[in-house]
């Protein structure tokens, strides 16, 4: 850091511009959502009322709670899954040699890179052979397709760091794999799995193509959904009070969240991608 | 795998019970992702070469190529071209897309690297930083969308407010409505929020350059924009060329942020938003599926490019 001044003061000009920018959107909706009738139409830079009006009116309608609810359910069981399948998938990428290893790995890699429209029609058609349209699996089955490898990836980039010697000493006990991984691993792994399982249900509370096309009816829309395709009491107004109100509701939990983990997802975020 | 070790009389030796014991570990995530991901792709390519529509998949019958293009000579010898590759729409899809990956990620990158290049300074606060670059990024796209939106709105929004009241414009402008302006306004809100995403990997870069480096550069008085561009920028490259192939490749398949922010905006509507909607809106199922088809083999080609011409390493072995 230099130690004159003028430099000094701009450096901490340059920090207070990026955190103003970072910060400020998120505190206008918040600031917005509180307000009602035309204290919402007049630009206010300070919260000047405080009505809970919209969040009675968003949280009392028929199935805005329904949508979180779905949106709960939906990302509990796709992290649930894809922990699952990951932990083990990624103790024989990182620990076990065989042929291949590589090649598999930039696979699942290039998965994670699919664009989502591109399997669009082809899920759509298995959505319908498999009768799940329109109901919360259809929303599980598909956010396997950037959940499964993204946590893959990062589980095995976390599991090569982890010391031989334990799963050695394990080996010399007569351990079989499933006993290592459970009994040796597992215990190990846990903020791994808190960071993977955190971005991973990060990743499908917010997702949003899927869910818009595998949901017909108002009360199976997750959260996003509901937001996007809120509607007022006439086509041409648009319900800002209750838009913010709901999205406020919705990002609070997810920024707490953040907040508290933030070494571990910075940690995780970056282990993908810059190992290299 | 499995029947190279049937033939051994003696049991296994410990490496091929590992290997098997591998190769069962990794068959369910196998079977997932060949369910969600090669399954579907293949059946899209299948699709866009059929004229199938959402109620008659399974009536849909084989037309080749005449999705992608299709030429045909009338009576009266007028040649008549259809198709994806001759539909303006998706001509028009393909430069917004093109062109709004390559200013945000442009952007991006430039703020990216600035913001890592601040948190990477040791100054008091920099957990506050950090604390507050993080919430952009936690913002659902959705959410993040509609609070824009609100904010560039063109009668109550507190953008115009601010632009009118520091003299920059002198009527209000419909940000996202207008045009002229709707990618500018998509552009706005995807910078603000993923900037945060690509300092946090730039800055995983920086933190690898050893410090010594800069106190000698420092001590032999060197400019620190020099250090800057001959030490760190060479130095945190490959963490750098990651982070913009990323970046690029969500930029490429963009939907959810043009879908909600400027809907049915021709000015901004990109190659995922034009395939949904003729997928799904126009029951143009085939078609849709074609452009999807399309979309994926621009971004297949991109990626085998900047892997080639960059020689990323993606997989981290050449460090190990």
């Amino acid at each position: 850091m230099t130690r004159n001044l003028p430099s000094r003061i701009a450096f901490y000009a340059l920090v207070a511009v990026i955190v103003l920018f970072a910060v400020f959107p998120f505190y206008y909706a918040i600031v917005t959502s509180f307000s009602t009738g035309t204290a919402l139409f007049q630009v206010s830079y300070w919260p000047k009322v405080f009505d809970l009006a919209n969040y009675k009116a968003v949280l009392g309608s028929r199935n805005f709670p329904r949508s979180i609810l779905n949106s709960v359910f939906i990302a509990g069981c796709t992290v649930g899954f894809a922990l699952f399948l990951a932990v083990t998938a990624s103790y024989a990428l990182a620990r076990v040699r065989f042929r291949g290893r590589g090649l598999l790995l930039m696979t699942i890699l290039a998965v994670s890179m699919f664009p989502q429209i591109a399997v669009l029609a082809g899920l759509f058609e298995l959505v319908r052979f498999l009768g799940i349209f329109n109901t919360p699996w259809a929303m599980i089955l598909s956010y396997t397709i950037f959940t499964l490898p993204f946590t893959v990836w990062v589980l095995t980039t976390f599991m090569r760091d982890l010391p031989v010697e334990i799963e050695e000493a394990a080996i010399v006990d007569g351990a079989n794999p499933w006993v290592i991984i459970t009994r040796v691993f597992l215990p190990l792994l846990w903020p791994a799995l808190v960071t993977t399982g955190l971005l991973a249900f990060i990743g499908a509370w917010n997702e949003f193509l899927f869910a818009l096309t595998f949901t017909s009816s108002e009360s199976m829309r997750t959260v996003p959904v509901a937001i996007a395709l809120l509607t007022g009491a006439s086509q041409q107004e648009i319900p800002w009070g209750p838009i913010l109100a709901a999205s406020v509701i919705v990002t609070v939990p997810l920024i707490v969240l953040v907040l508290i983990f933030q070494r571990k997802i910075v940690a995780g975020l970056t282990a993908g991608g810059v190992k290299g | 795998m499995t029947d190279l070790t049937l033939g051994r009389a003696a049991g296994p030796s410990l490496k091929q019970r590992r290997q098997r014991a591998a190769f069962w570990f990794l068959a369910p995530m196998l079977i997932a992702l060949f369910c969600v991901a090669a399954w579907p792709l293949l059946r899209t390519i299948w699709f866009s070469m059929t004229d199938a529509s959402l109620s008659s998949m399974y009536e849909a019958e084989w037309i080749g190529f005449d999705n992608y293009l299709s030429v045909r000579t009338l009576s009266s010898g007028r040649v008549v071209f259809r198709g994806t590759l001759v539909d303006p729409h998706w001509w028009n899809a393909v430069w917004n897309t093109v062109r709004f990956a390559l200013i945000s990620v442009g952007f991006e990158t430039a703020f990216g690297l600035i913001v890592a290049l601040v948190m990477n300074a040791e100054f008091k606060g920099r957990g506050l930083v950090r604390a507050a670059i993080l919430i952009p990024w936690a913002i659902p796209t959705i959410v993040s969308a509609k609070m824009w939106g609100w904010m560039l709105n063109d009668q109550f929004g507190i953008i115009n407010d601010i632009l009118l009241g520091v003299g920059l414009i002198d009527q209000k402008i419909a940000w996202t409505a207008s045009v002229d302006t709707a990618m500018t306004a998509v552009l706005i809100v995807d910078i603000w929020k993923t900037t945060p995403f690509m300092a946090l990997l730039i800055l995983a870069g920086l933190q690898m350059v050893p410090r010594d480096i800069y106190e000698a550069a420092r001590l032999d008085g060197v400019h620190p924009v020099k250090v800057f561009f001959r030490i760190t920028l060479p130095l945190i490259k490959p963490a750098l060329m990651v982070a913009v192939i990323f970046r690029m490749l969500d930029a490429l398949r963009i939907f959810d942020l043009v879908y909600v922010l400027t809907p049915n905006s021709a000015a901004t509507k990109t190659m995922s938003v034009i395939s949904r909607e003729n997928m799904i809106d126009f029951d143009k199922f085939a078609y849709g599926a074609a452009q999807s088809t399309l979309l994926f083999a621009i971004i297949a080609v991109f990626v085998s490019l900047y892997i080639w011409l960059g020689r990323v390493d993606l997989s981290g072995d050449s460090q190990r």
